[in-house]
């Protein structure tokens, strides 16, 4: 187990001159020992670049990687100690699954009666054991995966445990268990673990922190209440949830700040969002309010969808181009507005969140955390 | 009970004609050639299996058979392990790799009957780059007068002339391996031999069984380049099963024998396809499979 500190940027081509140019920019971060961090972001936004930084198998063209530390930028991956499983099941053909699961093991020379206790305890975690003399190359695709993962969880002396999108090729009944069962091993093993992921619920089910990430850029790192509560970045708010939050344009001046030509907030309130041009709000926060009420705007219904236990309302509101979206719980007497409705939407409270240059604008000591919200460094 | 649907026949008809006009109606007068002796185009006598005892008791085919046999083997005990090493030594990207892929094929387009007069005079003593090398090194090099120079040379020549036909087989093998598999072996600390022995070996499996299967063949065929380096000499020590085949049908007209010969030729290359084939399918479905049977 490693702390793992990252200073670095990254770019493929030789001599990147634009940030178009880098497939990582430059940043920060810290991984605890033990931790279980998940990268989430879209295909494309460097991730995958990140975690094969971590791991060595990419050198990153800029900065550092520190484990507990000590610099080992330079090293291999087997001098990181680190163990990895990748996106699609990497098995060898030839072995059984005891020996695919020993090879780690026995490539590092360990005595053959410690090897077989470690390979009987991740094969029992993994349920395994009944195949373990089985042909590897015989089994499903799932199967093929847990012994990849098998095979990265089975050295105890790992620095981290770095996972690609791992559970890709599962089924998603699978899939559960197979994370419940990571979030398992993590707990028994408390090993540091990286986890790779485009899929929300599977990055905040298994991580204690997400790193968010889009374009190269780690925008925020936090737990899941953080990251759905306060989105640092509108990347973060409409990237996470489902749907994502609501973001409608606003005009701040020292008189107050108005969305859709409707003031929303007096004098007094809007000097803590000085030169706010975005409101954030998340569907499950809009509420349907008494016309002309303090902090609400006018809109129409354009579409409402019964998603089961509770509506989702869209509505247009004049001057604001996506349709602004409303979860509506269906218990209590209240009537779900059909299309064509006029409501009041409230937008202000305190989940409301308020934006300058796409960034959050801090309303207390949380938000101005400086270690909640990932450092650039500037570009070397 | 099932309805059974007889026109589905008429669907591989086509087929059926092609695969008799190409090969069952050819093999059938081989096999009636091989029956009878044709004295004259109007005089035949119908005689038996005799053709086929004679030809089985015959000193020079079992000789050329043997030396058939050696010299298949040693091609594949050279030019696999040789064209694996090749395509592992070879870049995998770049213009070196397009540079390479393009003088590695050469000796593939080159004609068969040229590349039996290109080493013909490589191997001279007198003007050829080989042969006066070999010479300057000390050794009495002679392939026209010495069997055991004559066999070598026509072995380095085929060499030569199909390593780079398994090599091209295995490049494109091992390309076809995922990044993924190199980065797994990387990170679980395998050495160089354990990722050629359990991945680069075990993906090229497919590729390598077509590249034995292509070069015993073909070896076991081998015509050309002798016929032309060595003319199967001196002596009898160069001539390999298809020109004493060619002799015997083209040379003195013996149609019956040849024809007997061909049959026996073409089962031995039958049988010891199947053979290595089936091997080969063995050794890749491993050792489990061999200790339960």
């Amino acid at each position: 187990m490693a702390r793992i500190d990252l200073d670095l940027a990254h770019a493929y081509k030789p001599n990147p001159r634009s940030d178009d140019d880098y497939a990582l920019l430059p940043l920060r971060m810290t991984f605890e020992a033990g931790g279980a961090y998940a990268l989430l972001g879209p295909s494309g936004c460097g991730k995958t670049t990140l975690l094969n930084i971590v791991s060595g198998l990419v050198k990153p063209s800029h900065g550092n990687v520190k484990f507990d530390g000590v610099d080992v930028t330079a090293r291999t991956p087997q001098q990181r100690n680190i163990a990895q499983v990748f996106q699609f099941p990497v098995i060898y053909d030839t072995m059984t699954v005891a020996e695919n699961l020993a090879f780690p093991l026995r490539n590092r020379g360990l005595p053959t009666e410690r090897i077989r206790q470690r390979v009987g305890r991740i094969a029992e975690m993994l349920e395994l054991s009944g195949q373990l003399d089985a042909r590897a190359a015989n089994l499903a695709a799932d199967a093929k995966q847990k012994i990849s993962l098998g095979r990265g969880l089975v050295r105890e002396d790992v620095s981290a445990v770095l996972f690609d999108e791992p559970l890709t090729v599962i089924d998603p009944h699978l899939k559960w268990q197979l994370r419940r069962k990571l979030k398992q091993i993590h707990h028994e093993l408390r090993l540091t673990l990286v986890y790779v992921t485009h899929d929300q619920v599977e990055a905040l089910t298994f991580a204690d922190q997400v790193v968010v990430m889009t374009r190269g850029r780690a925008v925020q790192i936090g737990t899941a209440p953080e990251l759905f509560e306060r989105p640092q970045h509108t990347f973060v708010g409409h990237f996470i949830g489902s749907p994502g939050m609501n973001f409608l344009p606003a005009t701040w001046s020292e008189a107050g700040l108005s969305v859709a030509g409707r003031t929303v907030l007096g004098a007094a309130q809007a000097r803590a969002v000085a030169g706010a041009t975005i409101l954030g709000i998340r569907p499950e926060y809009v509420a349907l309010s008494e016309p002309g009420a303090p902090g609400s705007v006018p809109g129409v219904v354009t579409q409402a969808q019964d998603i089961g236990t509770y509506w989702l309302v869209s509505a247009k509101v004049e001057g604001v181009e996506a349709p602004v979206r409303a979860r509506i719980s269906t218990n209590g007497h209240r009537t779900v507005p059909a299309p064509g409705d006029a409501v009041s939407l409230a937008l202000v409270g305190s989940h409301t969140c308020f934006y300058k240059d796409e960034t959050l604008i801090p309303r207390d000591a949380s938000d101005a955390d400086p270690a909640r919200a990932v450092q650039e460094a500037s570009p070397t | 009970m099932k309805p059974v649907n007889q026109k589905a026949w008429f669907l591989i008809l086509p087929v059926v004609l092609c695969v008799a006009f190409s090969a069952v109606l050819p093999l059938m007068t081989v096999v009636n050639y091989s029956v009878q002796d044709i004295i004259s185009p109007e005089r035949r006598v119908f005689v038996g299996t005799d053709w086929f005892k004679s030809v089985m008791r015959d000193d020079d085919l079992q000789g050329a058979l043997l030396r058939q046999i050696g010299f298949s083997l040693a091609v594949l005990l050279i030019e696999i392990p040789l064209g694996i090493a090749l395509a592992l030594a070879m870049p995998a990207r770049g213009w070196k790799a397009s540079a390479v892929l393009v003088i590695v094929a050469i000796s593939l387009l080159i004609p068969w009957n040229v590349v039996g007069t290109i080493w013909q005079i490589f191997g001279r003593t007198d003007i050829g780059l080989l042969g006066a090398a070999v010479h300057a090194l000390g050794f009495d090099y002679d392939y026209t007068g010495n069997p055991t120079h004559a066999w070598l040379t026509v072995l380095v020549m085929d060499v030569w002339h199909w390593t780079p036909l398994v090599a091209l087989l295995c490049y494109a093998g091992l390309r076809a391996i995922p990044d993924a598999y190199y980065q797994a072996a990387s990170i679980d600390g395998a050495t160089k031999f354990a990722v050629f022995r359990y991945i680069q070996l075990p993906k090229l499996r497919g590729v390598l069984m077509i590249a034995v299967l292509l070069r015993f063949m073909d070896s076991f065929m081998i015509y050309t380049e002798p016929f032309v380096l060595t003319g199967g000499g001196p002596g009898n020590s160069t001539t390999f099963l298809s020109q004493y085949l060619t002799q015997k049908a083209v040379g003195q007209f013996d149609l019956g024998p040849a024809a007997a010969f061909s049959l026996i030729y073409f089962l031995i290359i039958l049988l010891l396809c199947f053979v290595l084939y089936n091997w080969m399918q063995r050794v890749g479905r491993g050792a489990d499979a061999a200790q339960e049977g």
